[in-house]
This record gives C-alpha cells, structure tokens and sequence, in this order.
C-alpha cells in the first residue's frame, strides 16, 4: 500500500479513537513529547501500561476471588490502574475505574465484579485499538513515509 | 562553562513506572536535569538526608536539586510525609517541593500548602504544568551566588 494511503489511514484511525473516546487529550501530550531524540517514547510508556496493566487485572482477579474480600487493596490496585490510564490517555479505561472505587467503597462485591468485567474488557479493547495504531505507523516508516502530526 | 548555570535540577518522586517516565521526559523537554526517586526513602537518599536524620551536607550541595516534585499517594512515606521532613531540615528546607495528586481533595491541598507546598498540581500533568515549575524556583537562585 501507498505511504499516502497508509498515512490517510492512520489519521483517520486515529481521529476514531478520539471520537469514540478510547483516548483522549492526555495521549496527545505524550505524543508531544516524542522527537528525534526519543523516537520510540509513546511506544515505550504504553508498553509499560500494558505490563502493569495486566499485573493489576490478576491481581484484583485474586483478590476479588477470595472468600473474605479486602476492599482496601482492592482499592488500592485499581487506584493505580486508573492513574496510569489516566497518563496514557486511555479514558475508558479510567473512566470504569473511577465507578469502581465508588464500589470499593460501599464494600459491594458484586459492583466490584461487574466493574472488573468492564475494565478487563475497556482494557483489551484500547491495548488492541494501541497495537492497530502502532502497526500502522510502523508500516508508514517502513515504506518510507513519516508519522503524519495530528 | 556559564551557560550550565542556569539549568534547574529536578527531583522526581512517584511510586508509578509509567508516569515516573513520563514526568522525566516532560522535564527534560522543559530543559531541566532530572533525577527520579520511586519513594520518599529513595529521595531522601539522593538529598543526602538519611532516615536517622545524619545529614551529609557536601551530598546534598553536590546533588543542588533545585526543586522536588512529589506524588501525593505513596506506599510507605506519602508526599506529605516527605515535605515536612524536607521543611523540617535545615539543609533541605529552603529547597521548593510541589505535590501532585490524581485525586482534587480540598483538605488535603490545603494542608499541603500550609505545611510549605509551592503547589498542588492535578495529575495527570501537562506540559504546561511542567513549564510552570520554574517560577518556584526563581527566588532560591538568587540567594545561591
């Protein structure tokens, strides 16, 4: 395919995202912050939020599985989950999480199960929508083409 | 050799790996030199301030962190806990600490501003956020040469 073509792809690929608010403003800070001096930076911090991303979802996976539930670290995991999401500009993501605090204060465990059924599935759906997009600018430099600024 | 003088060293302390970069990168940008501690231990190490309060001043001087910038929510020591022991030190006391948060807790500013916080910053930060930092740093350089 045409680095034209690829480019027209990736921008409106992109803009989707942003309507149908997979991310959000936050993203586009970080890809500010990339250059030539850091090429690889947004890649790299979401590559670091998928890691620990997935450490928290087993996590809570666990703990949510336990016969006595400790709401507190419960709390805790999630707190995380939703400031990193908030970083990265994954807004579904956070968005759940901030419902999800709200029931790991009331002490309700089945809100907190429905919550972490939500936030897995905003979770897979955004890493899968991330790695889409990353392909595609991979495409583009490999046909020679540059990264179109959005 | 002069120009060197006018660039701000940082000390960035945040539990998250993530947002620990991303803060790095957005100083950097900004043109600061930034050092990063994952805990208030860690930072209180590169300050030269061991927890038994012994103080290493040439450490201190050597590392001339112009400002900190802390997480609020930390495991072990919170910002909170990590300011009052910077303001409780006299070799680190004049050094301007801001506090960032994800969660807009009107308490908790206010306590952090009356216990000697610059600022209270709302994370996730911007760059802009980034920029402003150095206007808190102005006053300590002056009392410097």
């Amino acid at each position: 395919m045409e680095v034209v073509q690829l480019q027209g792809r990736l921008i409106e690929f992109t803009s989707s995202l942003f309507r149908e608010g997979f991310l959000d403003d936050q993203y586009t800070q970080l890809q500010q912050l990339q250059d030539e001096s850091n090429p690889d930076f947004v890649v790299e911090v979401v590559s670091l939020f998928f890691e620990d991303s997935e450490r928290l979802l087993n996590d809570l996976t666990t703990t949510l599985g336990q016969q006595i539930v400790d709401f507190k670290k419960i709390d805790a995991h999630v707190h995380q989950l939703k400031g990193s999401s908030a970083s990265i500009g994954a807004q579904r993501v956070k968005n759940v999480c901030v419902a999800f605090r709200n029931f790991c204060e009331e002490g309700n465990r089945e809100g907190c199960l429905t919550c972490l059924q939500q936030v897995k599935h905003e979770y897979y759906l955004v890493k899968n929508k991330l790695e889409t997009l990353f392909k595609l600018e991979q495409q583009i430099l490999q046909a020679g083409g540059s990264i179109p600024l959005m | 050799m002069g120009d060197r003088e006018e660039e701000l060293h940082v000390l960035a302390v945040d539990d998250s790996v993530i947002e620990r970069k991303s803060l790095e990168r957005m100083l950097k940008k900004s043109d600061y030199k930034v050092t990063t501690a994952e805990n208030g231990l860690r930072a209180l190490e590169h300050l030269g301030l061991v927890e038994d309060a012994k103080q290493t001043t040439l450490e201190a001087n050597d590392m001339k962190i112009n400002l900190i910038i802390t997480d609020y929510c930390m495991p072990g020591m919170t910002g909170y806990e990590l300011l009052k022991k910077i303001k409780e030190s006299p070799s680190l006391k004049k050094i301007p600490v801001v506090i960032m948060s994800s969660e807009n807790i009107p308490t908790r500013i206010k306590k952090c501003l009356e216990d000697g916080a610059e600022e209270f910053m709302l994370k996730p930060l911007q760059q802009s956020d980034v920029l402003r930092l150095r206007n808190h740093v102005t006053e300590t350089l002056v009392f410097k040469h």
